[in-house]
């Protein structure tokens, strides 16, 4: 059964390739990273092999427990896990839960990432293979070691997955959660720098990972190339114990998914309370913004997109928090405009299949660009000005608003000028409605991760007037260039965004079939 | 992608003229003329050229796979053919679509809805679409529910119907703004028997008033008793049309379906199946 699943694996992963050259060409590239990757890596094992024995111990404990927690992390934030092998698709065939977690864990490790982690964890021989004690150790600790960071992406995964089958819950606390989990960076700096990060330090700190959970598996080799057999042998028992509990507690979660599949919660409002459908005007336009505005405040998928918002002033007050952090917090509005607005860049593809519904009435390409530009600039302005608004609010000048505005406007116009005509042209797989946000969707390409930048990029460029003005109006404190800036960016954002509803428009009368032909072979559209 | 021009018109004009008796003259509801797509290497449609007239009630049968939700689609607008026409009244699908899209109401099979929207939103969503009063819209929603006994579920989110539900909340979204031609795709599958039946008579009065009827089905008894003209489709190809009675020459439709169609087999299913 265990292997059937796993030829099952990579049966799936192969017909995927073979459907299109650019997936193909996108699994190359990602290959040859790796492999390079790899090399990077064995190549700086075996030369810490020549060096300091602490050293070693240091750097490998220290790079193993990153990767253990990047394998339990990843699947929180935007890649999530595989979904090839999901135990609510399992559930139908008689196999124990225990099976079925032998299967998923082996399924992880054949998976490229798990590929390249087993065979660094392995290239650790190339630095062990100098002490005779330490190769025993490795023997031993490295198959727990990769079995710790797999099992351990594994139990976060399902646990999230079971938090977030309640769909209310999900929307708001399924958001909220991923916020402290994106700002671990800056608090996990924070709190190095209070501890003033110096290599001393870092060789006092790294050596205490070796006990933690993160890197017990990683620093018994250490420990037994130094003689230490104690110490060694106590942190193999913490590593075991980790596994362990990671297993029991993994073994909990499924079951109790697996049990318990998905609730069905039955919200209802009264009947003739159609919300924002009764206050818009009839026609394409109206109809297009009514929809989209309530999609917006009621589908979780949106909602993670406005995750940049209270985000960005947080991490650049944190990283200016030593200079001027007023200034840094100025720029939050401009930085969160492009954020939010550049992510509608193939905003159709959230439709799914229900594009068709639109695409059969027959509707004015114009009238959807329209609708949906305005219901996303109905969240994203008064965000945007509240943003621009607040830090000169505490610094009580108010000299430099009109150029900071002017960039932030400048950009989110261009922004959705731009994503006017490129979704038209553009689905890219996303999850499904009612799936979780943070799902991981099989079949996006390297193309479409290409074009996302150059999207970006010529947004960007179209924005340059107003954003260069307004930097030089803040930096020189001149008030006549910062009003400047605030017309460039009002009139030149104004101007692509009716150029590119326009344009978009027009091409969308013409790509609706084809987008919606491209959404129907995404299998969760 | 500009759909290509059908390789012979002439052709078809008088192939449609003649299966129509010469009555070619009178504008039909739908008339698809050697429509063709592929996928790949597949042909899901091959030149299939139809005539549904003017209120008419008519029946698109074939087995699974066989290119009814592809040539519907294309009927539609949804999907672009790789040759051939589709005339809704007289106004080609893919040259003004917004004037023959504005006279169909399509249920499309395999399309899912938006369905963090309640029933009622949703309903009015298509009618805002259509461009109709706000009035209008709040009159005909109230109906189409009670129609479809949904009014108690008028204020849950689409997602929380079962499958019967949303096939009806579909089909209510695709009556809202009292289009000419009703193109249904599987309308009555997962439709308990009660609301099917409501369903039914909702279609006989819509013919009846002067609408007409294109449903894919594979209920062959529903197509024999409720339809006056049937189509059968395999393999992408159209293997016969006409008059219900024509087409059933004296057998039931069903057998008259297999006779056509092939691949029925008489057998008790494998040994190893039986308990017994």
């Amino acid at each position: 059964m265990v292997a059937t699943l796993l030829r099952l694996r990579f049966r799936v992963l192969g017909n995927q390739l073979a459907r299109s050259p650019w997936q193909l060409v996108g699994f190359l590239l990602g290959a040859v990273y790796g492999v390079l990757l790899l090399a990077g890596i064995v190549a700086g094992l075996v030369a810490l092999g020549f060096g300091d024995i602490r050293l070693a111990g240091t750097v490998i404990v220290g790079a193993g427990s990153l990767v253990t927690l990047g394998w339990a992390l990843i699947p929180l934030v935007a890649f999530g896990v595989d979904t090839t092998l999901d135990p609510d698709r399992l559930v139908v065939f008689p196999m124990s839960t225990s099976k079925m977690m032998v299967a998923l864990t082996l399924a992880a490790v054949c998976g490229i990432p798990g590929i390249v982690t087993s065979l660094a964890a392995l290239a650790t021989i190339a630095t062990w293979a100098h002490w005779p004690a330490a190769i025993v150790a490795w023997l031993v600790s490295t198959p727990v070691a990769v079995l710790t960071a797999v099992v351990a992406s594994r139990t976060v995964a399902t646990i999230a997955a079971g938090v977030g089958s309640g769909r209310r819950f999900r929307e708001v606390a399924g958001i909220l959660v991923f916020i402290p989990l994106i700002l671990a960076g800056p608090i996990i700096a924070g709190l190095a720098t209070g501890f003033t990060v110096n290599a001393d330090t870092l060789t006092e700190m790294v050596p205490l990972l070796g006990w933690t959970p993160l890197g017990a598996a990683w620093a018994v080799p250490a420990d037994a190339a130094a003689g230490d057999l104690a110490a060694a042998a106590a942190k193999l028992l913490i590593a075991l114990a980790t596994l362990g509990a990671l297993w029991v507690l993994w073994r909990a979660a499924l079951a109790r998914s697996l049990a318990r599949p998905r609730l069905a919660s039955r919200a209802a409002v009264r009947a003739g309370s159609i919300g924002w459908f009764g206050r818009v005007p009839t026609g394409a336009t109206g109809a297009v913004f009514a929809r989209a505005l309530t999609y917006w405040t009621r589908d979780p998928r949106y909602l993670r997109q406005l995750i940049a918002v209270p985000l960005v002033p947080v991490l650049l007050w944190f990283y200016a928090r030593d200079g001027d952090p007023l200034v840094a917090l100025a720029f939050s509005a401009p930085i969160i405009a492009f954020i939010i607005g550049i992510v509608v860049y193939a905003d159709i593809s959230y439709d799914g299949t229900a594009f068709g519904t639109e695409l059969a009435t027959g509707a004015r390409g114009r009238g959807d660009r329209l609708g949906r530009i305005l219901a996303a600039a109905a969240v994203a302005v008064p965000l945007v000005l509240l943003a621009a608004v607040i830090p000169f609010a505490f610094a009580g000048d108010w000299r430099q608003l009109p150029g900071v505005l002017g960039m932030a406007l400048g950009i989110l116009f261009t922004c959705y000028g731009v994503c006017a005509v490129t979704s038209a042209q553009l689905v890219v797989p996303v999850a499904g409605s009612g799936d979780n946000p943070f799902k991981r969707v099989p079949g996006t390409t390297f193309l479409q991760g290409m074009a996302f930048f150059g999207i970006w990029l010529v947004a960007l460029a179209l924005s340059a007037p107003a954003i260069v003005v307004g930097l030089i109006a803040y930096f020189t404190q001149n008030a006549a260039l910062s009003w400047i800036a605030f017309a460039l960016g009002i009139v030149l954002g104004t101007a692509v965004l009716v150029a590119g509803i326009l344009i978009g428009g027009r091409m969308l009368d013409r790509t609706g079939p084809v987008l919606l032909a491209r959404l129907k072979a995404m299998k969760n559209a | 992608m500009p759909p290509a021009p059908p390789a012979a018109p002439a052709a078809f004009a008088a192939a449609a003229a003649a299966t129509n008796g010469g009555v070619a003259a009178e504008v039909a509801a739908l008339e698809l003329r050697g429509l063709h797509k592929r996928f790949g290497q597949k042909v899901a449609v091959a030149d299939i050229s139809l005539r549904v007239p003017t209120g008419s009630f008519y029946g698109l049968v074939g087995p699974n796979g066989a290119g009814k939700t592809t040539t519907l689609s294309m009927a539609t607008g949804l999907l672009a053919p790789d040759a051939g026409q589709a005339v809704v009244h007289g106004v080609d699908v893919w040259r003004d679509p917004v004037t023959a899209k504005a006279m169909v109401g399509n249920l499309a099979d395999g399309v899912k809805l938006f369905d963090r929207l309640t029933g009622e939103q949703l309903v009015t969503y298509n009618g805002l679409l259509f461009g109709l009063s706000h009035d209008e819209i709040a009159q005909r929603t109230a109906d189409l529910l009670s129609l479809m006994d949904m009014t108690d579920a008028a204020g849950t989110m689409v997602v929380d119907y079962s499958a019967g539900m949303t096939k009806k909340i579909a089909l209510a979204c695709a009556l809202v703004h009292a289009p000419r031609l009703l193109v249904l795709d599987e309308p009555f599958e997962s439709v308990d028997p009660v609301s099917a039946a409501n369903i039914e008579d909702i279609l006989a009065g819509y013919v009846a008033g002067g609408g007409t009827v294109i449903v894919s089905s594979h209920s062959m008894d529903l197509v024999q008793r409720m339809c006056d003209h049937v189509a059968i489709v395999a393999a992408g190809r159209l293997l016969v049309a006409g008059t219900v009675d024509d087409v059933r020459a004296g057998q039931s439709l069903q057998d008259r379906f297999v006779e056509l169609v092939g691949g029925r087999r008489h057998t008790e299913g494998p040994e190893w199946l039986r308990r017994s």
